[in-house]
């Protein structure tokens, strides 16, 4: 599987980490919704530090799209829900406010 | 659905408005090449720009050292004329400007760091457009070979989450260079004012700082003046404090500095 942290690089990683990050992507999601800006930039920092540690950098000869693109560890909760919003709404019209 | 794979989805989002352009092939992958050759461009702008923001902030944090120096020079003068309160006001005012200090620094040091980062991706970015170029070639030398399509579709889908990575970077980066060239204007203009808003009726403080500068850096000129012509009173004008007939010269001439 293929991992992208932005601003950084692309891993390699072993189909066996698929579980350690759902469960991470399932922890950002409820403390994005509970605006838990620690519990967030936990989980984003322990998922990078996972695909960093366990993934094997993908040089530049080679292009592959990813199965997981994932933000830099500097990016807040904030700015993710702003980003996540503003193109949720823009793909599904009757989703205004979620 | 979490939030990493909503993020997922958001960068896939992206990729595919770079995508679905041209209904040939062939066009397709020069539209991409052509799109990754601009976003190469913009990323180089953006360096270029980081470097400015860099240099600019530099040169304020210059004038703000000066403008410290001054106002510590302001402050012993007033001191040696018995004017504690206005000694007081200039350190005040020194003190501010302090503490502003520390945000140049960190904000250069983010530059810094966001120049690396850039460097590092436009070198990345320049190897993968080139790799991607030689792909491009091959598959449109063997045209119905369809694994080389796959593989060359694969490719460009790859090369294109870099395109939106770049492009997201170029972006905040940009945001956070208006944000910091907000604030440093805003430092600017009080730096130059020498009004901090925090000691309010700064315009008479800074006349009365100016004055005391003028007047004692004529007394100086006069006292150098003096002691060239070598004058009898050459040395107590220097050690004493103004004496009347120094003040009704200082008002002829025009203020050496405001």
């Amino acid at each position: 599987m293929i991992v992208r942290i932005m601003g950084e690089d692309q891993y390699r990683l072993d189909d066996s980490y698929r579980a350690q990050i759902e469960q991470l992507d399932a922890a950002a999601e409820v403390a994005m919704n509970e605006g838990d800006e620690a519990a967030f930039t936990s989980a984003l920092h322990e998922l990078i530090q996972a695909v960093r540690e366990h993934g094997q950098v993908i040089t530049v000869d080679e292009i592959v799209p990813s199965d997981w693109i994932i933000p830099g560890p500097d990016m807040t909760l904030s700015e993710a829900r702003e980003r996540l919003q503003h193109v949720e709404a823009r793909e599904s019209p009757d989703a205004t406010t979620k | 659905m979490g939030v990493f794979s909503r993020f997922t989805n958001y960068i896939k989002t992206v990729v595919s408005s770079f995508l679905d352009r041209a209904e040939d092939p062939g066009q397709t992958l020069d539209y991409a090449y052509e799109k990754q050759q601009e976003q190469l461009q913009n990323l180089r702008r953006s360096i270029a720009d980081v470097v400015t923001q860099e240099k600019r902030l530099e040169l304020q944090e210059a004038q703000v050292n000066a403008q410290i120096e001054k106002l510590d020079g302001q402050a012993r003068l007033a001191l040696q004329s018995n004017k504690e309160d206005l000694a007081r006001l200039a350190l005040e005012r020194k003190q501010a400007l302090q503490t502003q200090l520390a945000t140049f620094d960190t904000n250069i040091a983010q530059l810094k760091q966001q120049q690396e980062k850039f460097v590092a991706m436009e070198q990345r970015l320049t190897s993968r457009v080139e790799t991607f170029r030689s792909q491009k070639e091959m598959v449109k030398a063997q045209y119905n070979a369809s694994q080389a399509q796959v593989r060359i579709q694969e490719a460009a889908t790859g090369i294109s989450e870099d395109m939106a990575d770049v492009n997201m970077a170029v972006e905040r980066a940009q945001d956070r260079v208006l944000q910091m060239q907000a604030r440093a204007n805003a430092m600017d203009e009080l730096t130059q004012s020498g009004t901090l808003p925090e000691l309010g009726s700064g315009d008479d403080i800074d006349r009365q700082l100016a004055q005391l500068t003028n007047k004692s850096e004529i007394d100086k000129q006069l006292a150098d003046l003096k002691t060239q012509l070598q004058l009898p009173e050459a040395h107590s004008a220097q050690a004493q404090l103004p004496e009347p007939e120094a003040q009704s010269g200082e008002s002829e001439l025009p203020p050496s500095e405001n």
